[in-house]
């Protein structure tokens, strides 16, 4: 039990910035991909159809590649091109372009809940296309996309670690450093798992209350 | 979309001319914005003969071959496995002793709260460190059969639990036993409300094999770092991952059509009581797509 905490305490500025370097990258991802999928539900719900079709396209083939393949080509392909960025940016865009294929698809089904009668009668009041959508559509698609939206950041959270093969110290990549001091990797990576659990137990136990809350609700 | 929209009316002539502009610029937009990139290949040599000449080679397609062949194969293994250990786990959970219901469940949300690499590293790091010898295949295959065995675990609860209650409570009163009531009458109903859900389950399975890169297990993006890195042809990593990318495509959107298309069938068959759990729809649980 000793040596367990000692691989803690021995290595503890390793795991700091590991985990920093995490939800930095978390972070970082959620505000772009949340943009990106926003931007790109908006496409999927527009009225134009050639909108409609580019950003479904754009779902279906991020949504049918693997992260990994993301990542190899960002930091493998795009350099062929010119075009260098370093690392850390390159998994932010991974995960961004990633992940706002699924933003995409919670804003698109968020908004498909809302009954068409509730803005019909919006319409019918005279209400204006921007009234209906904030005053109507909004409040309600909202409750719909929130919880899902969580599972897709939790998700996220989780695939950060990914970055771990492509050069970024995160705290995927903490073995890797820790099969060079020598440390017993069984302890390593039950911190690293204790780690992920301290910050995705919290967001799971909100999800999940979100969820029921408001499932009555509706 | 086109009709029931919530969002707009039935666009009149004035809006119709304005969708047209904006379809319009919006095409113009986008064919500039793919002709960039295509420029950008184009200028950097992506298009070179000499980049794309070794996919000719009978050795490449090979070898191209052998890699999809490991990814299928640890694919296959791992659905097998994670079948059977989201059935177990799944069975354990809708159990009415808390002795089994309790550690199933602590099982099943653990798993799925780790990260699925930490969980490969798991099955990798530890026996490299000790001088295991555990095939690599098989870090890969564990970790998936844990972490996609645990979702799947609550979507055949979810099935179960999908079933409406007067179901039982009508197979009790004609006296079948708690055994009969899930193999006869719950078990029917919910495999064919989940179907869709488990065969988009192994879309994720299938696409989170790649991470077997990682763990330099040798399927398909790992062979594709390999034809990419060859300096005599360029080192074509473009090319390379333009058809790796393809045929991941390929395959789980091939996958992903099936899922959507038994999802629409065995909605169409109103022989089942229990709703049709989503194969695509990310308003569902989106989380788990990822």
């Amino acid at each position: 039990m000793g040596e367990f905490f000692r691989v803690l305490t021995d290595n503890w500025t390793l795991y700091r910035d590991g985990f920093t370097n995490t939800v930095q990258l978390f972070l970082i991802a959620a505000v772009g991909s949340l943009v990106l999928g926003t931007l790109l539900g908006a496409m999927r719900v527009s009225p134009v159809p050639a909108l409609r079709a580019s950003g479904a396209t754009y779902v279906n083939i991020v949504r049918n590649t693997p992260l990994t393949l993301v990542f190899a080509f960002l930091v493998f392909g795009v350099p062929k091109l010119d075009v260098n960025i370093d690392y850390f940016d390159s998994a932010c865009i991974a995960l961004t372009v990633y992940t706002a294929a699924f933003v995409c698809e919670v804003i698109r089904s968020g908004v498909n809940t809302v009954g068409t009668g509730q803005a019909e009668a919006a319409r019918a009041l005279g209400m204006t296309f921007a009234q209906v959508l904030t005053l109507i559509v909004l409040p309600q698609a909202l409750r719909a996309m929130v919880p899902p939206m969580m599972s897709v950041f939790i998700a996220m959270l989780k695939n950060t670690t990914i970055a771990a093969g492509f050069s970024v110290l995160e705290a995927g990549a903490i073995p890797s450093y820790m099969s060079e001091r020598g440390e017993p990797q069984f302890a390593v990576l039950l911190w690293i798992t204790i780690g992920f659990l301290i910050l995705i137990l919290p967001l799971v136990a909100l999800q999940r209350f979100l969820e029921r809350k408001w499932r009555v609700a509706r | 979309m086109s009709q029931a929209s919530v969002l707009y009316d039935l666009p009149g002539p004035k809006a119709r001319r304005r969708n047209a502009i904006l379809g319009v610029a919006s095409i113009v937009g986008i064919v500039a914005l793919l002709a960039y990139v295509g420029w950008k290949f184009y200028e950097t040599g992506q298009f070179e003969a000499r980049k794309w000449e070794q996919f000719q080679y009978a050795a490449v397609q090979r070898e191209l071959l052998a890699g999809l062949w490991a990814t299928l194969k640890a694919a296959g293994i791992a659905a097998v496995l994670a079948l059977l250990f989201g059935a177990i786990f799944a069975s354990a959970r809708l159990s009415d002793r808390w002795v089994l219901r309790a550690p199933a469940t602590f099982v099943v949300e653990l798993f799925r709260a780790i990260p699925l690499l930490i969980l490969i590293f798991f099955g990798y790091y530890v026996p490299l460190q000790y001088g295991w010898a555990i095939d690599k295949l098989w870090a890969l295959v564990i970790g998936l059969m844990l972490y996609n065995g645990s979702v799947l675990a609550e979507i055949f609860r979810a099935g179960i639990n999908a079933v409406p209650y007067g179901q039982t409570e009508g197979a009790y009163a004609i006296g079948l036993r708690k055994n009969q009531v899930l193999r006869l009458i719950l078990l029917p109903q919910a495999f064919r409300s989940m179907l869709p859900a488990i065969v988009s389950q192994l879309v994720v399975l299938l696409k989170d094999t790649a991470l077997g890169f990682i763990i330099t297990y040798p399927e398909l993006l790992f062979v594709g770092k390999q034809i990419g890195g060859r300096l005599a042809f360029g080192l074509p990593y473009v090319p390379t991952y333009l058809i790796v990318g393809a045929i991941y495509i390929a395959i789980c959107g091939l996958l992903s059509i099936f899922a959507w298309w038994l999802q629409r069938r065995l909605g169409r068959i109103p022989r089942t009581a229990g709703e049709v759990l989503p194969a695509q729809d990310a308003g569902e649980d989106a989380g788990r797509m990822i």
